[in-house]
């Protein structure tokens, strides 16, 4: 199991906003979107869970939509807003929807957590009052093998219906 | 003076004999009808800001200055022996610091001496041979295609009703059985009673290999600080890998830490240092760098550990009356390659039902084929699969009803052993799950198979019966910071139970503190000893240990506050934070008043798990009930709802057990109808490497799942009156929904999982 050679050295330079910060790196052409954020950036809130986009961990925005992280590659991401799991903190307060995850218990070992909450984010965003099937189907790719599924749609449930909104 | 008593201890499924020190009295059980503040509320989780936050650190998320990664060459044979390995080109490559195989690493024995760390001989696809480390994953990974290995084919076998066979492959020179013959245990006189029998039922019931895959796959991150090794791992238990560790590597113990606050899952897979340890620790050490290796999700697939296959034959005898007469059971659990203890597939046979005459056989067998690990509830998910299917056909056959048969059947002390159970409220959970799905509405099996026409709606139950006592040993400490906030601090891990939150209720409940006002730290070998975090025995050991620990540290406070407040310590309360004169409310100060009045001075205490009762066994128990739709034209089996309720004794948290149950039953699920782990016999390779080709439960099949507790304390089993959650909710669901699938269609799919094909199979109709 190993990915193609590819000729190394060569280097790409790469602009990217994460979090609002602007980013300037340099990065290898096979260098994942994740990998950037996880181990250049530090940001490892991101999650690697499969590597091959079918679990939904490394869910992240770019643009505001929701894209899996470990296939895009950091050179497409050149020129483009990224937002992370860190950036939804404002002045150490979490967001409305980390806060219904907390309050329904919609995690028990946490690790597909971020992906969840950036793939509802994003449905969230161009959708504030989804429906619960809506809700299922923007999180039908991101495996939770804990099983906190149910607890998972309440919290969303909870913000989809809160008058305000999702900001 | 703590003294030596000698103990039988149930551990996943398993009785044995152990020595267990006795320190000194254990606190008395809290009582059923205790009044508390914290605990028995829903407290959401301490850590939850970090996990949601994203800021909770796992093993996975450790890159430390000058990390370099490990990527493992794996065998691609199922069975074959290395003529020759060449690692120049490898070493050569860009990046690459280290090539580690047989040819340049000690014969560290491995799988309790079955193999070694690098063994010439592999026995699965996915066996390590080789470990190279670069600066980067994909350099790594890269350098793998340049070692070149001369592999000499060996014969393997992958069934294991093959593997008993005469004349079959061997996978160790030992035989293809572990322990060279099958386990047995008999009651009664099997046949005599099933010439008593009125009905007699036979079923024969598969179930699949079914994978683990935590979110976090497994990994280390090891590193040397002078001559002590520091090794993140994604770990269920870090005094277990800190002591198999230390053997590989021959160092002292006091040489090594294991550090895992935070951990991705394990559900079993995660109960021992895998090899991946050993090596990042080796590489560690021959590069003065740390070192991390963590497993790609298809390696997961391969050589990770999986719940094993089954082949069961259950006959089940019983009277007209529903009085069972006999139960001959004969399991086969296929092990893998490596596998030091077998699959405990008869505990329920021998041991749910009252019956006169039990007789049991279960063979583990060895194959060539990714090696078995313990999977929540191991054993008992498969071998309920085949009694409560086989009790709800022989209900059916009676024209009884199952719940009635079951309660006509119910063993009110343990058979097997001998002795009674320490509490036993099943009849409770059976009659709160009933209730809630409305079984009265459950009409009966069709006498004929229903082949056509509209879906059908059909109910079915199965109970449940598990350990989860949990014993010694296991310590805590408490201490008293100046400002009156508490620390605790436990060498446990919380593998996403919810470990953290429940035991910091009970340290907030014992101190009258709010749960804020409680940090306690977990996940690290110099914290105070505690077991593995399995077979649902964490709350039940750790727990009482906290709680004596708290407990002192209370004493302690009322002891300080008695001399300020110049009365005895029997005169003086705390509640709420304040200690004071009893009758005399106004006559006292905040716990931080007095600490911070007695500076660094540290009120602290120290608790440990005392022995489990004698002469008694502690179980779990349950029932669940299952309601599905199935439509006889595809096959397609949908279930709609799913009724839990257990007897798991006090419940610490609602929230949390809730959530256990949720996930149990979840993965119950997943294993009756779609997960299925699939080896190819003829080339030993694994069909599923990751997500793509392996049907893990997505939010969009789940059903309804009610998640209902009993809640009543045990009277003896520990101090706080708790046993664990964790595995019972996964062990009756695959039964439940078959049962409902029966009564929906009059036949029955006893080979797991239950796929449209075989329900169109069993009805007779074209693939």
């Amino acid at each position: 199991m190993s990915t193609p050679s590819a000729p190394s050295g060569s280097l790409h330079a790469v602009r990217v906003t994460v979090n609002g910060r602007p980013e300037a790196l340099r990065v290898p052409a096979r260098r994942t979107l994740l990998q950037v954020l996880r181990e250049d950036l530090h940001l490892t809130g991101t999650k690697e869970g499969c590597g091959v986009g079918t679990c939904g961990a490394c869910t992240v925005l770019v643009d505001g939509r929701a894209m899996l992280s470990c296939l895009v590659l950091a050179v497409q991401a050149d020129g483009r807003t990224v937002e992370t799991i860190e950036g939804l903190s404002r002045d150490g307060a979490l967001d409305p929807l980390q806060q219904a995850f907390i309050a329904h218990d919609a995690l028990q070992c946490g690790f597909c957590t971020p992906g969840q909450v950036m793939a509802l984010r994003a449905l969230l965003r161009a959708t504030p009052h989804p429906s619960l099937d809506e809700i299922r189907r923007a999180v039908e790719g991101n495996v939770c093998r804990c099983g906190a599924y149910p607890r998972i749609q309440q919290a969303a449930l909870e913000v989809a219906r809160a008058a305000e909104g999702y900001r | 003076m703590p003294r030596i008593i000698k103990q039988r201890v149930e551990f996943e499924g398993r009785v044995e004999e152990r020595n267990v020190v006795i320190e000194g009295d254990d606190l008395p059980v809290w009582p059923a009808g205790e009044r508390f503040q914290v605990i028995g509320t829903p407290v959401t989780r301490v850590d939850g800001a970090q996990r949601a936050g994203g800021t909770a650190r796992y093993t996975a998320d450790l890159y430390p200055a000058g990390v370099l990664h490990g990527a493992i060459l794996r065998s691609p044979h199922p069975h074959a022996r290395i003529r020759a390995l060449r690692t120049s080109r490898a070493e050569q490559a860009p990046g690459v610091r280290l090539v580690l195989s047989h040819r340049n690493t000690d014969a560290i024995p491995w799988y309790n001496g079955m193999s070694r760390i690098f063994d010439t001989e592999l026995r699965y696809v996915g066996d390590e041979v080789a470990l190279v480390v670069a600066d980067d994953a994909a350099a790594a990974r890269d350098a793998l295609d340049l070692i070149e290995v001369e592999y000499e084919p060996l014969p393997h076998v992958i069934d294991p009703l093959e593997a008993i066979r005469p004349g079959a492959p061997q996978v160790h020179p030992q035989g293809n059985v572990l322990g060279g013959a099958p386990e047995r245990y008999a009651r009664g006189d099997v046949e005599q009673g099933f010439l008593a029998a009125d009905a007699i039922v036979e079923l024969d019931v598969t179930t699949p290999d079914v994978l683990h895959h935590s979110m976090e796959t497994h990994g280390s991150v090891a590193w040397w600080e002078g001559d002590t090794l520091v090794i993140w791992d994604s770990t269920q238990h870090i005094f277990g890998v800190r002591r198999q560790v230390a053997a590989a590597l021959r160092i002292p113990l006091d040489r090594v830490r294991v550090l895992s606050p935070f951990m991705g899952g394990g559900f079993g897979g995660k109960n021992n240092a895998g090899k991946h340890t050993v090596l990042a620790a080796l590489a560690s050490r021959r590069l003065g760098r740390p070192v991390r290796i963590v497993f790609t999700r298809a390696e997961e697939s391969q050589a990770a550990g999986k719940r094993p296959r089954s082949v069961q034959r259950i006959r089940v005898g019983a009277r007209s009356d529903g009085t069972l007469v006999a139960i001959d059971y004969w399991g086969v659990s296929s092990i893998g390659a490596y596998r030091a203890i077998g699959t405990p597939l008869a505990g329920p046979a021998t041991e749910l039902y009252a019956c006169p005459n039990v007789r049991a056989e279960t063979l583990n067998v060895f194959t060539h084929t990714g090696p078995a690990a313990a999977f929540r509830a191991p054993g008992y998910v498969e071998g309920t699969c085949a009694l409560e299917c086989a009790i709800e056909a022989l209900a059916d056959q009676l024209e009884i009803d199952p719940l009635e048969l079951r309660l006509r059947n119910y063993a009110e002390a343990d058979q097997v052993l001998g002795r009674p159970y320490s509490s036993k409220f099943l009849r409770e959970a059976y009659a709160m799950g009933a209730r809630a799905i409305g079984w009265e509405r459950r009409a009966l099996t069709p006498r004929s198979p229903v082949r056509d026409g509209p879906p059908r709606r059909g109910l079915g139950m199965a109970t449940q019966l598990w350990g989860g006592s949990g014993s010694a040993p296991a310590y805590a400490e408490v201490r008293l910071n100046p400002d009156g906030t508490a620390e605790v601090r436990i060498g446990t891990q919380d593998i996403g139970t919810g470990t953290k939150t429940a035991l910091t209720q009970i340290a907030a409940e014992v101190l009258t503190l709010p749960v804020g006002k409680v940090t306690l730290s977990l996940g690290d070998t110099d914290f105070p000893y505690s077991p593995l975090s399995a077979g649902s025995q964490t709350l039940a050991s750790c727990g009482p240990a906290v709680r004596m620990a708290a407990d002192e540290a209370r004493r302690h406070l009322i002891d300080a506050a008695a001399s300020l407040l110049e009365v005895a310590p029997e005169d003086v309360r705390l509640e709420g934070g304040r200690l004071f004169v009893a009758g005399v409310p106004e006559r006292g100060l905040a716990i931080a008043e007095l600490t911070g009045q007695i500076g660094n001075f540290t009120i602290a205490g120290r608790g440990f798990r005392g022995p489990n009762p004698d002469g008694v066994t502690i179980r779990t128990w349950g029932a669940q009930f299952a309601e599905v739709e199935v439509d006889p034209e595809t096959g397609e089996v949908s279930v709609l709802r799913i009724v839990a309720c257990h007897d798991v004794g006090r419940v610490i948290n609602p929230l949390q057990y809730q959530s256990q149950i949720h996930g149990g039953v979840i993965q119950g699920l997943g294993m009756a109808l779609r997960e299925e782990h699939v080896t190819d016999p003829e080339t030993g390779a694994v069909l599923d490497l990751g997500f793509d080709a392996y049907a893990v439960p997505r939010i969009t099949g789940i059903p309804e799942i009610v998640a209902l507790a009993v809640d009543k304390p045990d009277p003896i089993a520990n101090n706080l009156g708790v046993k664990g959650v964790g595995e019972p909710p996964i062990i009756p669901t695959p039964a439940a929904i078959a049962n409902a699938v029966a009564n929906a269609l009059g036949v029955r799919v006893t080979s797991f999982p239950i796929t449209p094909a075989k329900v169109r199979a069993e009805l007779g109709r074209r693939a």
